[in-house]
């Protein structure tokens, strides 16, 4: 199985004759338990990407497609880690999580069987009953997966789901996704404009840029998946870095200035 | 060398009053009302004692007098309260929902809005008689506008990313009403809910003043018009307590309704 995003373009309409185009000539595929990585600078269509491969906004050009699923009766499922975390706050963490699983009318058992598998996959069971608003913005989003996680999906989509939490809160919860995400190994496009975190958990990092936004370059990262923040991978790590955000600077500076 | 100590300047802020100081406030206004009255500065035919009101509430819970006029007035602010707020809740859903609802609707319910909807009793009188239909029907068109017009505003205010979140994880459109929207706007419908409250309870006494025989309005009108100021006191005691009771048992349901506030 893998997933094409065959030629993608989004203009946006500014006003009644002016049009922005977000996005233009986007190809490229995610492969079977493949950690794809957008990284750009601010306004450069990472959301609009991977809203339009979620299914929540319409591609002026192109379109996105499941090739060589293998049942090919069924449809594919796609989840989203939102960067708002998006938790309904009238469900507790249980009742959010299993939000997916209701929908696909699974049994009332088999609900509670995910739900409780995913609530401890993301260290929440002690908080199970709780409401959102008890939650800190970590627990949150770790919620946030949770939900995303649990309808198992073909493909899970997440973007910039850290960028609301502090630095400290941050850098755990890359550690603890990439272990989550060696567990469930699934085909992920993540969004972020952070290139330590893209180096840190990315098969391979797209780098966009913007006005409008196309793809740059693509750089396999050619690190052992686990343990990237070790001493020994230093060197590589910060030449990968260094790489990605020589591409980015120039659409950086310019995005100050708007 | 001398020391300058820095203190707190905001102390003043977070400075915490005890709880008698509320209960000391109203315990003060009943005690100097009572001393007004039992020096005779006043007439007791225009400000009647505290407990002298409340002797003459209790003779006149004895006598059966309150309940016969409360049931009436119950009567009528139940079931206008009861229908305006369900087709509040039922149209402003609607008018939230669906854009041509929307477009149609909205605009009717703005201009009918302001209309005091007291001006409208003689009219309903003329149309449904001078009978229980009118009253009611006064007070659920009273109810009815704040609580549509909240419920609307409760569906639009629905932050949008929740309504993706539910599509993405397989909703269809009647589960994004049931699941995303009638929950995410329960807090502003419960403000309307509360608001028309205090409408109903205007609009039950001004219906009863103009045209009824029984109901605790019609009992004030009508020791106003013979003068007797104690038994008049009791019928506004009475109404004041049955708003105070109003509230609370709307602020019981919505607490049992939204625990995650
Ligand atoms: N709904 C919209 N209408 C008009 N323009 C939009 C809309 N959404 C995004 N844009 C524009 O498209 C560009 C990309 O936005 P976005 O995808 O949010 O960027 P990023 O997520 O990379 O910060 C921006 O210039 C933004 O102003
Ligand atoms: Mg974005």
């Amino acid at each position: 199985m893998r997933i094409v995003i065959d030629n993608v373009g989004k203009k946006f309409k500014k006003s009644k004759k002016e049009e922005t185009t977000a996005l233009e000539d986007i190809n490229f595929t995610i492969h079977e338990k493949e950690f794809v990585v957008l990284v750009g600078p601010s306004g450069c269509g990472k959301s609009t990407l991977l809203n339009i491969v979620g299914g929540l906004l319409s591609p002026s050009s192109g379109s996105i497609y499941f090739e060589d699923m293998e049942d090919e009766k069924r449809e594919p499922t796609v989840s989203i880690v939102f960067q708002e975390i998006a938790l309904f706050p009238w469900r507790t963490v249980y009742q959010n999580v299993i939000y997916g699983l209701e929908e696909k009318k699974m049994s009332k058992q088999d609900q509670m069987e995910k739900g409780n598998y995913y609530i401890d996959m993301v260290g929440l069971s002690e908080f199970k009953h709780a409401y959102p608003k008890q939650l800190s913005g970590g627990m949150k989003q770790r919620v946030g997966i949770g939900r995303a996680l649990a309808v198992e999906p073909d493909l899970l989509l997440m973007d910039e789901p850290f960028s609301a939490l502090d630095a400290q809160t941050r850098t755990l919860m890359q550690e603890e996704l990439l272990t989550i995400w060696n567990r469930t190994q699934l085909s992920t496009l993540y969004v972020t404009h952070n290139i330590e975190e893209a180096v840190y958990l990315a098969d391979r990092v797209i780098v966009l840029s913007r006005h409008p936004g196309r793809i740059k370059e693509i750089i396999p990262i050619d690190l052992p998946k686990m343990g990237r923040g070790d001493a020994q991978y230093r060197a590589q790590f910060d030449d990968y870095a260094e790489q990605i955000w020589q591409l980015i600077r120039q659409d950086a500076v310019d995005a100050l200035k708007e | 060398m001398t020391k300058k100590m820095i203190t707190n300047r905001v102390a003043f802020l977070d400075k915490k009053v005890p709880l008698y100081a509320s209960i000391l406030g109203i315990a003060g206004v009943l005690i100097v009302w009572e001393i007004i009255c039992s020096l005779h500065i006043v007439s007791p035919l225009f400000l009647p004692a505290p407990t002298a009101i409340v002797t003459t509430g209790w003779d006149m819970l004895l006598s059966g007098e309150i309940v016969k006029n409360l049931v009436p007035s119950l009567y009528r602010i139940g079931v206008g309260y009861l229908i305006g707020s369900v087709v509040g809740i039922v149209v402003g859903l609607l008018l939230g929902f669906s854009k041509w609802a929307d477009a149609i609707g909205t605009p009717i319910v703005y201009s009918i809005y302001p209309i005091p909807k007291i001006a409208l009793l003689p009219l309903f009188v003329l149309w449904l008689g001078i009978g229980e239909l009118s009253k009611v029907t006064i007070i659920s068109l009273g109810v009815f506008f704040p609580v549509v017009i909240n419920t609307y505003s409760g569906v639009k205010n629905v932050d949008p990313i929740l309504i993706k979140a539910a599509v993405t994880f397989g909703s269809n459109h009647l589960n994004v009403i049931r699941k995303v929207i009638l929950p995410g706007s329960l807090p502003m419908i419960f403000a309307g809910l509360k608001l028309a409250a205090g409408t109903s309870l205007l609009l039950l006494v001004a219906a009863e003043m103009i045209a009824a025989q029984s109901g605790i309005g019609s009992m004030v009108l009508h020791y106003g018009n013979l003068m007797i100021t104690t038994k008049l006191m009791v019928g506004v005691l009475v109404l004041s307590l049955l708003g105070l009771a109003f509230n609370r048992f709307l602020q019981w349901v919505e607490n049992r309704l939204l625990p995650w506030k």
